[in-house]
């Protein structure tokens, strides 16, 4: 494919478009991920998570600044809520970049989660394999540490930092999306604001819930630090990046590295074996179907669970339906 | 499934007020656009980088320092330069009515002057972006 071979050769435009097509899931975005996906596997996956204005897009700013310094290339990817009513985004986190302008060894992409259940970790993922392909040797994802969806995405990276910051309510963010069991660096930005220490305690107290049990075996076990930053002036933010880096080599010497890939791409394939199965039954169904049944479970001749099974038997046992 | 329209808002040049460029950017996102908002302070070629990497349709620019006629023909160079033609470019802010068709002639797609209602460049950004 054409537009896969120039953006992977670095045409940056090239790139952009690769991007729209495999996001609006056109017609050729099969293909093109076919191609791209060969050259994928290399790019350390960094996902940085957690609610709105702890300063995650602040942080990645600083991060990419740090890893630029060493010549090494990162790939960004932002993604913030559509909105359910109208379909549309604002999607606010270059503002925070503005220092990684300019910069050739940067790519920047925001991304709308459009909505779709599922649909959000697909796209994202797929958006995160087109950079790893193109050659940024780190991609970081930031997203809204609120639901499922956004957990998904956490769980598709090798390295998953969970930002946090002070007064944003008494209790810690993340323990009500499930997020700090999937945390492996734990950052309490603006901690130039007062309750940081009372935050990172918080954090080490819920973190101390899913340590192993005692008598376990915990040498050699990865604990996930609690470190401080103010992003905003950069103060902490090496401290970070150093945390990153041995999360990775951690990984990589345990062998951890490619047992989370084959973890991931089980999770990958199950949720397109899922989509398109059930896409295809819908189909073989028929609408008309669908509706007869629909009407039959309302007025209680049959129940919900009983519908489905007796359709997929039907299915399977290819009788026809209609 | 159509694709929502992308649209890079920007406010180029040294003024310090993005109270409008912010409405603009949420009736834009209300009427089911996604907005990619960059700020204050840019210079022409961080929107013309910002507007490749995020393929948008459409460029809006606020501009009230009146610096308009040295910095929107910096923008269109720069994105024809991208090879970024098809990128349509809107300006708001407060353009004395001499530069208007200058403007317009330079390749500028609409100008809002100051008070035009969010409905009104909803509906042109719509219109001039029918079919992107
Ligand atoms: N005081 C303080 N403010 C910060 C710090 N980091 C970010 N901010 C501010 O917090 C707000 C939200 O930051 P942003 O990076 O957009 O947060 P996000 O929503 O998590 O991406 C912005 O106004 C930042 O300037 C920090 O370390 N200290
Ligand atoms: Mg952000």
């Amino acid at each position: 494919m054409e537009l896969v071979t120039r953006a992977l050769a670095g045409n940056r435009y090239a790139l952009a478009r690769l991007i729209s097509l495999i996001e609006n899931d056109g017609p050729d975005a099969h293909a093109a991920l076919q191609a791209v996906y060969p050259h994928t596997g290399r790019a350390h996956i960094v996902g940085i998570t957690g609610a709105p204005g702890t300063g995650k897009s602040t942080l990645v700013n600083e991060l990419a600044k740090h890893w630029r310094s060493r010549q090494i290339t990162v790939g960004i990817v932002a993604v913030d809520p559509t909105s359910p009513f109208s379909g549309g985004a604002l999607l606010g986190d270059r503002v925070r970049m503005h220092d990684l302008a300019g910069d050739p060894g940067v790519f920047i992409r925001s991304m709308a989660t459009r909505g779709s259940l599922g649909g959000l970790a697909r796209a994202t993922g797929d958006v995160v394999k087109v950079l790893d392909a193109a050659g940024f040797a780190v991609v970081l994802v930031e997203t809204v540490g609120a639901g499922q969806a956004e957990v998904d995405i956490a769980r598709a990276a090798h390295t998953v930092v969970l930002v946090e910051a002070p007064g944003l309510g008494d209790e810690v963010q993340a323990l009500k999306a499930g997020l700090l069991e999937i945390a492996d660096v734990l950052v309490v930005n603006k901690a130039d604001r007062p309750g940081a220490a009372q935050t990172a305690l918080a954090l080490e107290m819920a973190v101390g819930r899913y340590a192993a049990n005692p008598g376990e075996r915990t040498e050699g076990l990865w604990q996930p630090p609690i470190l401080q930053t103010v992003a905003l002036n950069g103060t902490g933010v090496a401290e970070v990046l150093e945390a990153i880096e041995r999360h990775r080599l951690y990984l990589q010497t345990t062998g951890l590295w490619a047992e989370r890939e084959r973890a991931r791409v089980r999770a990958e394939l199950l949720n397109v074996l899922q989509q398109e199965a059930l896409r295809h039954i819908l189909t073989r169904i028929g609408e008309q179907h669908l509706h007869r049944l629909i009407e039959r479970i309302v007025a209680r001749e049959l129940d919900p669970c009983s519908a489905a099974y007796s359709l997929l038997s039907e299915l399977l046992h290819e009788r026809g339906l209609k | 499934m159509s694709k929502p329209l992308r649209i890079l808002i920007a406010k180029p040049g040294l003024d310090g007020h993005d109270r409008g460029a912010k409405v603009v950017s949420r009736a834009l996102r209300d009427a089911g656009m996604e907005v990619i908002y960059l700020g204050l302070r840019q210079t022409p070629e961080m929107i013309v980088e910002a507007a490749l990497q995020e393929d948008v349709d459409g460029v809006g620019l606020s501009i009230l320092s009146g610096a308009h006629m040295t910095l929107v023909p910096r923008v269109l160079k720069g994105l024809r330069e991208a090879g970024l033609e098809h990128v349509k470019v809107f300006v708001g802010g407060v353009i004395p009515d001499e530069d208007v068709p200058v403007l317009r002639e330079m390749g500028v797609a609409g100008i809002f002057g100051p008070g035009t209602s969010t409905h009104t460049i909803v509906e042109f950004i719509r219109q001039q972006l029918a079919g992107s």
